[in-house]
């Protein structure tokens, strides 16, 4: 069977026998949860969308200490809110096998930054597996719960954004019986984490990272192939390449080939006896030079001299994702043999081309939002943003983000923002946001009287993930029994005096509710109510309205339509302003914005 | 066997990420190893969709530059945008209809002319067909089969071992029954174009 990357590890999670399966989604993580989303009830495990990654740690984490089996999946970010709980767990241990699932973004395709986690492996002392096709992605999820289980400890599997969403032939194994539920038996001086007991615990661990050590020696993902002088190590997607460039180069008898996935603790024994049979040595790792620094420190406490390279000039970088050609390339020349790459064609009269980058959708309704509080408070106040479909809104014309770090970032930047300047503040936050990571936010900005207004952007889901739900979202027509959380309750709860709930497509009120919180001196929130479009034909609630098209008799090419609200519907031909109708979805904010009213629903 | 390396570029909506699955799915039954990349996120919100077939015994998910055996452009300005993929032995396909970007209507560029564009892909590579995918698809009876025309367009071209005969089976499994009819006429129109592409000199298509 044909599987995406991230349906693969789902499959060997069931083929492992999970029992309680967590997440917070995000790319390129995303499908991992949401093919558990669809197979949960069915398979009979336990399965949670959580409020954020250190939930989900934490979630999975009771349910491997009181037994059962359990995953825990996230993207690389999500890593730095889970850690917290990571580090801790890592003493304390599991009973059953708990595997962390942690999806690295090399080349930022969809993340604010492209920090390489295998430093979490390192920092937590724990297991961790990097696999390379999407077979291996099924088969070392599978091996990942038995040496959890082995070494009674969380296993890290670590996947790279071309891993997660390539699509391979995937055989299927056996199925192990799901087991779902455990029991937690009482042993406060081994689970309780106060100093007296950690420091007993941190030597536990110290002993589970020798065995971890020789589970890597022995890991059959840790492999050697061939006798060359030519010493290549890699791992993860990189492996790939290698494979492709040593075929391609026609250079497998000069080649010892050393594939570590099973790559932290990193297999010493295994290296040095690789290193004792090779003239010189690559290593093909993206992102950081974790493993040849390990390599070159190995060679150096055992007297070989050898020259061991990675990154540096004509060698590899340290930034961005690798492809085959770099790989072929720098073998080629590292080990100095003939490359047959074919070359780019050259093409010398192609005209600058226009950018297509992504937009906010036809009918969306941050799009609207924007527009009221820009009317209002103009271009010269802050705008902090947060992560989310809306950080689209950084690009021109709209231009209403001024600074994004991560998730929900927006309302603790803001209140510093506010503390340290007399600028107005105005900051953006998603719903799913706001109850992953925006609350304590908000809690610090009423505590400490700052002074700037928040607009919670609620669109009732997750939309930039995948329309994955969230606390504040009615699930009973997903046939999920969970409890709907009010932003509205949980923002008045935290003690925020001045609350507005409006629809953002109905303009007029939408511009009094931002010049409202201008008004009011303190903190102040606008909930911006509108089902995101795509979220709403999903969910079979999106109205039915006619499409707009603009009077050509009325229109005097103000084009304030275009330029304030950048819809993409809307479009420029020979300087008459015109809709396309296959594209609107009949939102009518253009047409509320048009001084002219020369905007209109199509007749029928 | 002979690794073919086919790289597909869109815009969100078209259905490129569908196309390449298709494909992956139908390598699979013709016993062909197959790895397929795609990237996700973006393809509904109007942005660049490119993803990549890899058939024979590669196992590299993506393809560099000057790589592409084959690229399959469903629309002119990705395709001249994803030029550097190719190298001169590779094969072009290309749909001639112009999605404009939003930064043009905004001022932010200009949409190229379709008929240079053309043909500076065809000086550049050996071999260019170019077909008027959304006429095709508009006349099989449903506008969003234009991937099935483009797929069509790819099996016409001769271009990688895989016969109409699988794909169609392939398709017949994964289509909605409602959409079977006009995915298949449109696949059908796609090898038909590709047997007789359009003279891209004389287009007829204005940006």
């Amino acid at each position: 069977m044909l599987l995406l990357g991230n349906e693969a590890i789902a499959r060997g999670a069931i083929e492992a026998g999970i029992g309680v399966a967590t997440c917070y989604p995000g790319t390129p993580s995303s499908e991992i949860p949401d093919t558990f989303f669809t197979l949960y009830q069915e398979a009979g495990f336990y399965f949670e969308y959580s409020t954020n990654e250190k939930v989900a740690l934490e979630v999975a984490s009771g349910a491997a200490i009181s037994g059962v089996r359990s995953m825990c999946t996230m993207k690389h970010v999500g890593m730095n809110v889970a850690s917290d709980a990571l580090m801790t767990l890592a003493y304390l241990g599991v009973n059953a096998g708990m595997v962390v699932i942690n999806a690295d973004d090399p080349s930022l395709f969809s993340s604010q930054n492209e920090q390489d986690n295998r430093y979490y492996a390192r920092l937590s002392a724990l297991p961790m597996m990097e696999p390379t096709t999407a077979q291996e992605m099924k088969d070392m999820t599978v091996a990942a719960f038995d040496v959890s289980e082995k070494l009674k400890l969380p296993v890290i599997l670590r996947t790279t954004t071309r891993l997660n969403h390539l699509r391979g032939s995937v055989t299927f194994g056996k199925r192990r019986p799901i087991t779902s539920k455990g029991s937690f038996k009482k042993d406060p001086f081994h689970y309780v984490a106060i100093p007296a007991v950690s420091r007993n615990l941190h030597k536990i661990l110290a002993e589970k990272y020798d065995q971890s050590l020789q589970l890597s020696e022995k890991s059959e993902y840790n492999r050697m192939t061939g006798t060359g002088k030519c010493g290549i190590v890699t791992n993860g997607v990189s492996m790939n390449y290698v494979q492709d460039a040593i075929n391609d180069l026609g250079i497998s008898d000069k080649v010892t080939l050393l594939r570590l996935g099973f790559s932290h603790p990193m297999p010493e024994n295994l290296i040095v006896k690789f290193l004792k049979g090779v003239d010189k040595v690559l290593v093909v790792e993206e992102l950081e030079p974790i493993m040849e620094n390990e390599i070159r420190s190995i060679a150096q406490s055992k007297g070989i001299g050898i020259p061991i390279k990675g990154k540096g000039d004509n060698l590899f970088p340290q930034l961005f994702e690798f492809d085959p050609g770099l790989v072929r390339k720098t073998i080629a020349s590292y080990f100095d043999v003939p490359d047959t790459s074919p070359q780019p064609v050259e093409v010398t009269d192609v005209p600058e081309l226009p950018g297509r980058p992504p937009n906010l959708c036809a009918g969306c309704p941050h799009r609207a939002m924007y527009y009221a509080i820009k009317k209002v408070y103009g271009p010269d106040a802050i705008y902090p943003s947060d992560i989310g479909c809306y950080t689209l809104g950084v690009l021109p014309p709209l231009s209403m983000a001024d600074i994004v770090i991560c998730m929900g970032a927006s309302v603790g930047s803001s209140c510093g923002i506010a503390a340290a300047t007399d600028q107005k503040v105005v900051a953006f936050i998603g719903d799913s946001t706001f109850f992953h990571s925006g609350i304590p936010g908000l809690i610090n900005a009423v505590h400490n009287k700052h002074k700037f207004t928040l607009v919670i952007l609620d669109n009732g889901t997750t939309a930039m993930t995948g329309q994955q739900p969230h606390p504040g979202v009615d699930t009973e027509p997903m046939g999920v029994d969970t409890t709907q959380i009010s932003i509205e309750s949980v923002v008045r709860g935290v003690g925020v005096e001045h609350v507005e709930v409006v629809n953002p497509l109905q303009v007029k009120k939408a511009v009094a509710a931002a010049q409202a919180s201008k008004d009011f001196d303190g903190i102040s929130v606008i909930i911006s109510k509108e089902l995101c479009p795509l979220y709403a034909r999903a969910i079979k609630k999106a109205r039915k309205v006619r499409p707009f098209y603009v009077n050509q008799d009325k229109c005097t090419h103000r084009l304030d339509c275009i330029n304030y609200l950048a819809c993409p519907a809307m479009y420029l031909d020979d300087g008459k302003t015109m809709i396309n109708e296959n594209l609107c979805i009949g939102c009518a904010v253009c047409a509320q914005v048009c001084p002219e009213n020369a905007i209109l629903p199509l007749k029928n | 066997m002979e690794t073919k390396r086919i790289v597909f570029v869109g815009v969100g909506g078209q259905g490129n990420l569908l196309a390449t699955r298709l494909l992956g799915e139908a390598c699979l039954a013709a016993g062909i190893p197959a790895v397929v990349s795609e990237i996700h996120g973006m393809a509904q919100r109007g942005g660049i969709v490119e993803s990549a077939l890899v058939m024979g015994d590669a196992t590299s998910p993506i393809v560099s530059e000057g790589e592409a055996d084959i690229l399959v452009g469903f629309e002119p300005l990705e395709t001249l945008r994803a030029l550097n993929k190719c190298n001169q032995d590779t094969v072009i396909i290309v749909n001639v209809h112009p999605l404009p970007p939003f930064t043009v209507a905004i001022g932010q560029g200009v949409y190229p002319d379709v008929d240079k564009a053309l043909e500076t892909i065809r000086n550049a590579v050996s071999s260019l067909i170019a077909l008027d995918g959304d006429e095709l698809a508009a006349k099989a009876g449903n506008p969003l089969s234009l991937n099935m025309v483009m797929v069509g367009a790819l099996i016409g071209s001769k271009s990688i071992p895989l016969d109409g005969d699988v794909l169609k089976d392939t398709i017949s499994k994964t289509t909605k029954q409602a959409f079977l009819d006009s995915n298949l006429k449109a696949f059908d129109f796609g090898i038909a174009a590709a047997h007789s592409p359009l003279d891209p000199s004389k287009s007829g298509i204005k940006s």
